[in-house]
């Protein structure tokens, strides 16, 4: 008999489970439940499994769970992968409620500081991912999922999409390049992804390409809400294609830059000084000022070097760069506080932004701070400034009142 | 046999008699105040002690004969060596050996290395435990495996019932890191250093009978006398009284869970923000994971606000003992050391004082330092929307933990509970605790990943950190939270009839019961 199996198993995994489906020809669902739950929610998870068998038009088969704590939607998504691997297409795919919370928008300038990759195939890391509040997360299909999990993983981001409330973080996809890229896109896409990474991008067809394979599953599906992209560069060419890729799209709303792969397709070494990578980042930064679209830096990686951290962001900042990646909830608040104005550019930034409001509505056409006069990108950058210190909390929305003099 | 039950002021069911004794239903905090007078041991001559002050007899047995040991007594150990500890298994497979039966075992607490003792409880040689029963015993007990019913104490209810006569002690055997031949002993030197003996100090003063056990014999003096020699009757010497390794760790831990350290954070910024973290101010930290990473947060910003602190009460562990070190507290208040590092602070410093459950958190005394402390972290397996709390039993109704201080730290000025809002699948937040270890009107605030819930008693608290920008919400909106991410809410464990272990309140009386699980 045929028989599918999908999760992990074992006394150190957490959050998780592991299923397995056997294909009878009782015309019964024989269903055994191992769950260190299971005092609690025994009875929920064998009602569930009834539950998306049914839904999945599947009449006769013997399942094992073995449960490690996992939540519903976890459960949820490796029956139906274990289904899928029995060789069955799903009747329906059996899809947890659309939480309300999963339903808020984003914005193409929103502010994108900290982005949090969260392996595509761990369920432990999404649950909580949202509490530690970075700008983004990231569901990672590509490289932190194993090939053979590719399927599986798939399929729990759809869920984690419906189910996890990231609480205002902006839900960002990384598919994998190619047609695997493809189905990613037909799994997730109906679920409120905002913003789509590609992986190892080296030219502009390739973001068409992605870009006009959403549009269709947006169409087919009747999404509204725009669906924007992120490409990143990690390859030499790449790098000098960086502005045609940028400006690629008008979905495309921020550029970044993948440091791991571009130091080794140029033949080197990434180092902590980063002197290989100098002009590559130079490059992202100037390709997606000129297209109009955020600059974002790579990902730090040691996680226990909180000063290196912030070192490195500010290094970004005084680049250009508006964003880090991370790869540990500990290292959002670092992020965003390095990120944020300095005292003294918020004096500064606060007198320029008056003195614009004043010159305006005065109807005066030139800004002048004392004998001083302000070209307009002055202000702009002032004004870029002001928001990011209300949105940080260093200045109050109502700054204005409580400006003296 | 059925147990007579009556309910409790808190609604819970409790046992009218444990092990042959009549019992006090809990009749609220502060409620009960009995008469009479303490329990004392019988008077001793010392005519009956060699005059040279050599105590030593040839092994446990000899000892164990000497003192009387026969059916039914009540034999008590502690736990100040931890989960390294050699000395409790020895005293009952000696007791077996010598054919004793129906003892009771009467441990500070106990730790998995005494599952080695279930042996001795199937075969009758234990009839019960009346002390903290960690992991496997509790297990044991849990399952409905114990003759008699087990009672879980905390260490200042421990010492209440030892002077208030509820417990008598037949013969106590201490685990003695080193001591001299008249019987002084300490725990700060030797190869078994674990820092002081606090817990078996009622014991050296109460019970009929005291043997020292001691790895590290030294020649009179043994000083400081942490244990009086006066109160000792015999002297063992053995090979090891414990694995070096578990009895103190290197180096201890904090949680590196990025969820329990914006926990731990989140905690320590509300003592920060609700105006406690200041100039003279104590606090008590203890030894987990969170408890550990709060006292490096509230480490942090005491420095960035130049606070300092008159005392800690500890649990001490290398990060207290820096706080001292660097000049950020006065005195560590210690309890009991958990890092090599304390204990040799404890050696080194005068200001690293040590305490027992009699200064720290006897209820029946003329006042104890526990209500002094201004703010305590703690941890719970389950917290109820009525703010009642349960550190002895999981959710599925087996009892794993034991109680240690933790009823007595709630006296505190302000009691929080860091913990998170669920584990796994498992909801911490419940509509109803499964046992019910402490009333919810003296835990003040429980600080989760999901945000902090403030005791709508405590009105002072809420318009404290009125203004500050931290997640305040109702408990009962986190139970929703919780409730709705682990999938309804859980059912409920099921339970037999017989209640396998009662639950003491630090004044003796009965807070509530364990039942014995289905199953």
């Amino acid at each position: 008999m045929a028989r599918g199996e999908a999760g992990r198993r074992g006394a150190d995994i957490r959050s998780d489970c592991w299923i397995s489906i056997e294909e009878t020809k009782s015309g019964t669902i024989e269903i055994e439940v191992k769950s260190k739950t299971a005092t609690l929610y025994g009875d929920s998870i064998r009602s569930l499994i009834e539950d998306g068998l049914r839904t999945m038009g599947i009449g006769s088969a013997r399942v094992e769970i073995e449960d490690q704590g996992a939540l519903p939607f976890v459960i949820m998504a490796r029956l139906e992968a274990a289904v899928r691997r029995l060789g069955l297409e799903p009747s329906q795919p059996y899809l947890p409620p659309m939480l309300s919370e999963c339903t808020y928008t984003t914005s193409r300038d929103r502010m994108r500081r900290s982005r949090l990759y969260l392996p595509g195939n761990e369920p432990k890391f999404m649950i909580n991912a949202g509490i530690h509040h970075p700008d983004g997360i990231i569901l990672d299909l590509e490289d932190s999922v194993h090939p053979d999990e590719k399927d599986a993983a798939r399929i729990l981001v759809r869920n984690a999409l419906r189910q996890v409330d990231f609480m205002g973080a902006e839900r960002m996809i990384r598919i994998n390049q190619g047609k695997l890229g493809y189905i990613d896109l037909e799994f997730t896409i109906p679920h409120n992804v905002h913003v789509v990474l590609i992986p190892k991008c080296e030219d502009a067809e390739q973001v068409k390409q992605v870009d006009s394979k959403i549009e269709a599953i947006r169409q087919a599906n009747g999404i509204s809400q725009p669906t924007f992209l992120m490409p990143i560069i990690e390859s030499a060419r790449g790098a000098i294609k960086a502005f045609e890729i940028a400006s690629a799209s008008p979905n495309v709303v921020a550029l970044t830059i993948g440091l791991e792969d571009y130091t080794a397709d140029i033949g080197t070494q990434r180092t902590k000084d980063g002197r290989e990578s100098f002009w590559a980042r130079c490059e992202v930064v100037n390709a997606a000022r000129a297209a109009g679209i955020q600059p974002i830096d790579t990902v730090f990686s040691d996680v226990r070097d909180m000063e290196g951290l912030r070192q490195s962001v500010l290094e970004a900042k005084s680049l250009g760069f508006e964003g880090k990646g991370c790869i540990h909830p500990r290292q959002i608040n670092v992020i965003h506080e390095a990120f944020a104005p300095s005292d003294e550019e918020i004096e500064k930034a606060k007198r320029i932004v008056l003195a614009f409001e004043e010159a305006q509505s005065k109807g005066l056409g030139v800004v002048a701070l004392g004998s001083k006069m302000i070209d307009p990108p002055v202000v702009k950058r002032a004004i870029r400034t002001v928001d990011l210190a209300i949105a940080t909390g260093k200045l109050p929305d109502n700054w204005r009142e409580q400006h003296e003099g | 046999m059925k147990d007579e039950l009556v309910r409790n002021v808190l609604g819970r069911f409790v046992p009218k008699v444990v092990n042959g004794r009549p019992q006090v239903p809990f009749a609220g905090v502060g409620k009960y105040k009995p008469k009479g007078h303490k329990a004392a041991p019988p008077i001793a001559s010392c005519v009956d002690y060699h005059a040279d002050g050599n105590k030593i007899v040839k092994d446990l047995r000899t000892a164990l004969e000497l003192a009387g040991l026969k059916d039914g007594m009540t034999i008590s150990t502690h736990h100040h060596l931890r989960n390294g500890d050699y000395v409790a298994n020895m005293v009952f497979d000696t007791a077996a050996e010598m054919g004793v039966k129906d003892l009771m075992w009467f441990p500070s607490a106990s730790f998995p290395c005494h599952a080695h003792n279930i042996k001795h409880l199937e075969s009758g040689v234990i009839d019960h435990i009346e002390g903290s029963m960690n992991g496997p015993l509790g297990e044991f007990c849990s399952r409905g495996k114990m003759r008699g019913m087990g009672v879980l104490r905390s260490h200042g209810g421990r010492h209440q019932a030892v002077q208030d006569g509820e417990v008598h002690i037949d013969i106590a055997v201490i685990a003695a890191p080193t001591a001299d031949p008249f019987g002084n002993a300490n725990g700060l030197t030797g190869p078994s250093a674990c820092g002081l003996l606090g817990f078996a100090l009622a014991d050296s003063q109460y019970a009929d009978k005291v043997i020292i056990v001691t790895d590290n014999l030294v020649p009179f003096p043994c000083v400081p006398w942490q244990i009086h020699g006066n109160y000792v009757d015999y002297v063992v010497v053995v090979d090891r009284i414990g694995d070096a390794s578990k009895i103190v760790s290197g180096t201890t831990e904090i949680t590196r869970s990025p969820d329990r350290l914006l926990i731990a954070e989140l905690a320590a910024r509300f003592v920060r923000e609700a105006g406690i973290m200041k100039d003279g101010f104590s606090f008590q930290g203890g030894a987990g994971g969170t408890a550990l990473a709060f006292a490096i947060f509230l480490k942090d910003m005491m420095k960035q606000a130049g606070v300092k602190a008159r005392f800690v009460r500890a649990g001490s562990t290398r990060y207290t003992v820096e706080m001292l070190e660097e000049g950020l507290t006065d005195y560590i208040l210690d309890g009991q050391t958990f890092d090599l590092e304390g204990v040799r602070s404890m050696r080194e410093n005068a200001n690293h004082v040590w305490t027992s459950p009699f200064t720290s958190y006897n209820y029946h005394g003329k006042g104890n330092f526990a209500s002094m402390v201004d703010v305590v972290v703690l941890g719970a397996t389950e917290v109820d929307v009525n703010f009642n709390a349960n550190v002895v039993t999981h959710s599925d109704g087996l009892l794993l933990h034991g109680i240690g201080g933790w009823q007595n730290c709630l006296f505190a000025k302000c009691t929080i509970l860091p913990i998170p809002s669920f584990r796994d699948r498992i909801p911490v937040i419940v509509d109803e605790v499964t046992t019910l270890c402490g009333p919810g009107e003296l835990i003040d605030v429980v600080v989760t990943e999901r945000g902090i819930a403030i005791n709508p008693r405590r009105i002072d608290l809420i318009d404290a950190v009125k203004g500050s920008n931290l997640p305040i919400r109702s408990i009962e909106d986190i139970k929703a939270e919780v409730e709705k991410i682990c999938g309804g809410k859980p059912a409920k464990p099921k339970f037999k009839d017989r209640v396998v272990a009662a639950i003491k309140w630090v004044d003796g009386t009965l807070i509530d019961c364990v039942r014995e699980i289905a199953q």
